[in-house]
């Protein structure tokens, strides 16, 4: 084992340990050692190439197929330089002060979140895209919606320079995206903090990381990262966990803190959602432009969320329920498909969790509730009545027996589609929005850390990423796990000469 | 990483394939041998146990074919294999449901994952965006 040391380390480089990594970046220029671990490679500009299944199996965990321990529900989680914001699309909601009200963390104002949130939209060029940048699929959405009484608005996205490939979820080719990976990792880098890629980090140890360094097998896209490979100890005063709401609490599970924080990897929210599509008469833009423009939020009232999207030939086939001449027909169909988003807006429950196997791995346990199917079915309804109003003949409906609808049965749509034609394991769900684990509170008998990310009894050791969240956010995610990387840095910083003093103290005994 | 999944199980890989997605009968040998590099990649980062259920179940379907029907699946009527495969779609045991849905995964994966199936189907994106679709031309 290689021992190592450094003040800080920061273990993943998403929308929080790319967002702490930066804040952290004053101790670097003050000589402290910073270090970022990501597990994921960092590629060059010219290895995102926008095809499909390449990118998808280099920026994306599993190739995107992350299952669930029930294996009805599929994870998407980025695994790269960036984490995640590699592969969003980049809409950047403010967290609603209803749901930062009803997450009741004592020490948590949405003001504060809010204001974060804000300087975070500016660093990364938050903005409305222009209408002219904008495609049919989502000109559809939003005609659908005013035409059926619902409320479209549109997503602020942080893209700059967009030339509108649509190939956002699997990674901008053209560097357009500002996620971490394009706005505060460079930054910290240039400021001193170091990022080594391909460093899975094992296990937390008193005031130290096992680290294990790998290279590129074969073929694979991405440079070596900068540590040759081999095991690594790596002691640091303060160590911040940062690898998203399945990594944060799979390591400091597998690391032995389950014993004493009963909360650990509870609390796991995702935002189940479903990928409907229709068929219009005529060619429409859709695999071109910005693919995320318009929501429609009915979180509050219905509990389910509408967003444009577009996806890929596979990832469009495997949403589609079915298979056989019926499916083949509605993918020769590409050129004419509409695509909208339906997310249910889940809860805490128990049950809903991550743990550990035998040999550390995270396993996700999740089962829907009659609530997330209810909405599921009330989202696909309204998302079926803003495709027909905005002029399709047919629409694929998972939760509609049978999937295929019609225009000239637009009126059954209350009959036909139900939270009984919900079939785990058949019905095609996935979630993207990754939530909890290690729920911000007052104490360890209801939370992992405080409103600062400070693990309770655990001074050194801190948290900086979604797990954060103590229930689901009903929105957009990023901008708001950022905010809270931020409030933990502010906390590292606040508390680093006491806790490197420590540090130092106890390596010198 | 090791060895094949799909060469012991080729036959009702592509039976099934075929049933999933009937354009692909018209397959020549390399565009199957396409799909199976694109399935065989995938399968490659997985777990050995994932590997093995794949291998296990496309076998236990052959051999269900074989003792319900008294054919193997990929001499069966295409009619029929779709029959067994709804029926199992839509059986009310989870892991029958989960094997169908894994296995039409990788189908889909394998056909629509290749470059020529996305032409086919009309799918256009383009690195170059909204300039690619005015001047009508696609980067290679």
């Amino acid at each position: 084992m290689i021992e190592t040391r450094c003040d800080v380390a920061i273990v993943g480089s998403g929308a929080g340990g790319g967002t702490a990594a930066r804040e952290l970046a004053p101790l670097a220029a003050q000589g402290r050692r910073v270090v970022v671990l990501e597990q994921g490679a960092r590629l060059s500009d010219d290895e995102f190439t926008g095809r499909e299944v390449e990118m998808a199996e280099a920026l994306y965990e599993s190739g995107g197929g992350f299952l669930t321990e029930e294996g009805t529900l599929t994870l998407a989680l980025g695994r790269a330089y960036g984490g995640s914001t590699a592969v969003y699309t980049g809409t950047s909601l403010i967290a609603p002060a209803r749901i930062i009200e009803r997450w009741s963390v004592p020490g948590l104002e949405h003001a504060d979140i809010e204001r974060r949130s804000r300087k975070y939209a500016g660093q990364n060029n938050v903005h409305l895209l222009d209408p002219d940048e904008i495609n049919d699929n989502n000109r559809l959405f939003v005609e659908g919606c005013e035409r059926s009484g619902l409320c479209a608005r549109q997503f602020p996205v942080n893209v700059r320079g967009c030339r509108g490939s649509s190939l956002c979820n699997l990674g901008c080719p053209n560097q357009a995206k500002q996620g971490t990976d394009r706005v505060q990792l460079p930054e910290a880098e240039r400021l001193g903090v170091e990022v080594v890629t391909r460093a899975e980090v094992l296990r937390v140890e008193n005031r130290a990381l096992v680290v294990r360094v790998t290279e590129p097998e074969p073929g694979e896209k991405g440079a070596s990262g900068p540590w040759p490979p081999g095991e690594y100890r790596l002691s640091a005063g303060i160590v911040v966990a940062a690898g998203g709401a399945i990594g944060s609490p799979a390591l400091l599970l597998r690391s032995g803190y389950g014993r004493t924080l009963p909360r650990l990897g509870e609390a796991f929210t995702c935002h189940p959602a479903l990928i409907l599509v229709a068929e219009h008469e005529r060619e429409i833009s859709n695999d071109v432009g910005h693919p995320k423009s318009f929501y429609c939020d009915r979180a509050s009232e219905e509990g389910f969320v509408l967003e444009t999207c577009m996806y890929f030939p596979f990832v469009t086939a495997k949403s589609l329920t079915g298979f056989g001449a019926d499916h083949s027909r509605f993918m020769r169909a590409f050129t004419r498909l509409q695509m909208i988003l339906v997310l249910a807006c889940d809860r805490a429950v128990p049950g809903n969790r991550i743990t550990v196997d035998r040999g550390g791995r995270p396993r996700v346990h999740y089962r829907f509730t009659e609530e997330v199917r209810g909405s599921l079915a009330a989202a696909t309804r309204a998302a079926a009545r803003v495709f027909f109003a905005a002029g399709a003949v047919r629409v694929h409906a998972p939760l509609a027996d049978p999937p295929l609808l019609n225009r000239d049965e637009a009126h059954l749509l209350d009959q036909r589609v139900g939270p009984g034609h919900f079939k785990p394991g058949k019905t095609s769900i996935s979630a993207a929005h990754l939530m909890g684990g290690c729920a911000m509170g007052s104490a360890p008998a209801n939370s992992v850390t405080d409103a600062w990310g400070r693990v309770h009894g655990v001074p050194w050791l801190r948290v900086a990423d979604s797990s954060l969240f103590p229930d689901s956010l009903e929105i957009n995610p990023y901008l708001t796990v950022m905010a809270l990387s931020g409030r933990a840095a502010e906390a590292v910083l606040h508390d680093a000469g006491e806790l490197l003093e420590t540090a130092a103290g106890s390596s010198s005994a | 990483m090791s060895d094949s999944v799909l060469a012991p199980v080729r036959a009702p890989f592509r039976a099934l394939t075929v049933t999933f997605v009937p354009e692909a009968k018209e397959l020549d040998e390399g565009s199957w041998a396409e799909v199976e590099s694109l399935v065989e990649g995938m399968l490659d980062h997985r777990p050995r146990a994932v590997r093995r259920q794949v291998r296990l179940l496309l076998r236990a379907l052959d051999l269900f074919s074989l003792l319900r029907f008294g054919r193997r699946l990929s001499a069966l009527e295409a009619d029929a294999r779709h029959r067994i495969v709804s029926r199992l779609q839509d059986s009310p045991i989870l892991i029958l449901r989960r094997g169908v849905w894994g296995l039409r995964t990788l189908a889909f994966l394998g056909i629509y994952g290749r470059a020529t199936a996305s032409r086919e189907i009309g799918y256009r994106a383009d690195r170059r965006g909204w300039e690619a679709r005015r001047t009508g031309r696609k980067l290679s």
